[in-house]
């Protein structure tokens, strides 16, 4: 894979967790002033919502977060969140 | 980067003459702090006079650096007499863990813990909130900016639904939202000193059990340094330092009272045995099964504490943070709080009327009565609710 491929892959991944952030952290319209590197817990994000969080992501990637990545700052933002799950893609391939 | 909890390997701290004294004078008061309601004062006096209020202050501060293990066995000790005295002594510490472990580089929280080891002073806490329904992760009230101030001052108002032996202590710690403008969440710790403060009570505190703790509400108002609030955000100081050693050393309170309320049933059972040589009385059958379930309880705290201590010093220390470690430290607490009320009754079926009654050597009413709080200090349902959620994806066992 091309270093410009890659990059690609990663923009999108990111847009695809922003988009569930958007619809399962429950941040209502605190979600307008988050970007891609915002503490989503600090921007209101409860434990429970960020549980909704981890299984919508568990779904749409059809990945399972091992329970050494369960944790806070693996989901406090949206870049942290892509990392992780890119990770877990190339452990998996 | 943090100070770590446990400085170097120490002796025994809880053998310490000074502190044996402090664990006498509890026992020989424990009743009246009971009875009349009041602030175990003679046994904190002791405390002090043995250190014991800056046993968890690192040496180069002045204290004995000690381990959670040195505190728990102290916490363990203290409420196997007056369970009072214990959870003081518990929730002090767990105000000390929390600044040395998460002071960061602050001057300011330096001095203070030197201070603090100089004169002994008593730290309260104000986590809860009228309004936030017991969710000590929630804030109303914010540390806001004094206007106009030189030397950078902050103010705060917090209506506290409870702050223990708050009218007792030197200083408060109070969980406050970082700004006004923040989420509930965003929450930090700010220590003040009670002499620089208002601070009302605005309930009594007239109790089931517990009665020496003194918790009543209050209504605090403070002006202070903006450097007297601690430099890491509040949910990292939870995680990692306020639950973990909360439930652990709240868990040997209520070790220390079912291990009370065990002894007393076990001298009845001698005494019963001793007036009919040869024979075994029945009750003795029930303690057997009693001291089955001491052990289990026994073992589910001492492997809490080992695996914080495992944890909390070392580059593991991440793994407090985890979704698995938040469900196990849960279960501590609910577990341990379920059996100090179990061990108080089965030793009561022991006893029988001589348990029942509010005086004499069986009495276990006071433990009975004491140990009924544990479920209340967070809601043993609020931690259910809580796992309930944590457990759809976190694969325990696996």
């Amino acid at each position: 894979m091309s270093p410009t491929e890659s990059q690609t892959i990663q923009s999108q991944n990111r847009e695809r967790v922003r988009q569930i952030v958007r619809e399962h952290a429950g941040l209502g319209v605190a979600f307008e002033k988050v970007d891609s590197a915002t503490d989503l817990y600090r921007a209101g994000m409860t434990s429970y919502a960020s549980v909704v969080l981890m299984i919508a992501l568990e779904n749409e990637f059809e990945l399972e977060f091992p329970d050494a990545m369960l944790s806070r700052n693996v989901f406090e933002s949206i870049d942290s969140i892509t990392n992780a799950i890119e990770s877990l893609q190339r452990v998996n391939q | 980067m943090s100070t770590p909890l446990r400085a170097i390997e120490l002796p025994e701290l809880a053998a310490s003459e000074a502190f044996r004294r402090a664990v006498d004078i509890a026992a020989e008061h424990a009743d009246d702090v009971d009875r009349q309601g009041r602030f175990p004062v003679e046994a904190v006096s002791a405390l002090r006079a043995a250190e014991a209020l800056s046993w968890g202050v690192p040496l180069e501060y002045g204290g004995a650096g000690a381990g959670i293990d040195d505190l728990a066995n102290a916490t363990f000790e203290l409420s196997r007499r007056c369970s009072a005295t214990g959870m003081i002594f518990a929730m002090h510490q767990i105000q000390v863990a929390s600044i040395v472990r998460h002071m960061a580089d602050s001057l300011w929280f330096r001095n203070y813990l030197k201070r603090l080891a100089r004169e002994q002073r008593l730290i309260a806490s104000a986590t809860s909130e009228v309004g936030v329904g017991g969710d000590m992760r929630k804030s109303i009230a914010a540390v806001t900016a004094v206007p106009d101030s030189v030397d950078n001052l902050v103010q705060f108002e917090k209506k506290a639904s409870t702050i223990s032996y708050g009218a007792y202590a030197e200083d408060l710690l109070t969980t406050l939202r970082c700004n006004p403008a923040a989420e509930s969440g965003d929450q930090v710790l700010v220590l003040t000193h009670f002499a620089d403060m208002d601070a009302k009570p605005t309930s009594t505190w007239d109790t089931l059990g517990m009665r020496g703790t003194c918790s009543p509400g209050f209504v605090v108002r403070a002006t202070c340094l903006a450097d007297q609030i601690l430099p890491v955000p509040f949910a990292a100081v939870a995680a990692e330092t306020v639950v973990p050693v909360s439930h652990i050393l709240w868990a040997n309170v209520w070790l220390g009272i079912a291990s009370d309320a065990f002894i007393r049933a076990q001298n009845f059972v001698r005494a019963q045995a001793r007036q009919n040589p040869g024979t075994t009385p029945p009750t003795a059958l029930r303690l057997s099964e009693l001291s089955a379930r001491m052990a289990e309880f026994r073992a589910l705290v001492q492997g809490a504490t080992q695996e914080y201590m495992a944890l909390a010093d070392s580059e593991r220390r991440a793994g407090l943070s985890t979704i698995g470690y938040a469900v196990r430290i849960n279960n501590l607490k609910i577990a341990a709080s379920e059996a100090a009320v179990e061990a108080c009754q089965g030793a009561l079926r022991i006893c029988g009327f001589a348990g029942y009654g509010n005086a004499g050597p069986y009495s276990v009413g006071r433990q009975l009565r004491d140990a009924h709080s544990a479920a209340l200090m967070i809601a043993n349902d609020r931690l259910h609710a809580t796992n309930a959620a944590l457990l759809l994806v976190y694969r325990e066992g696996k």
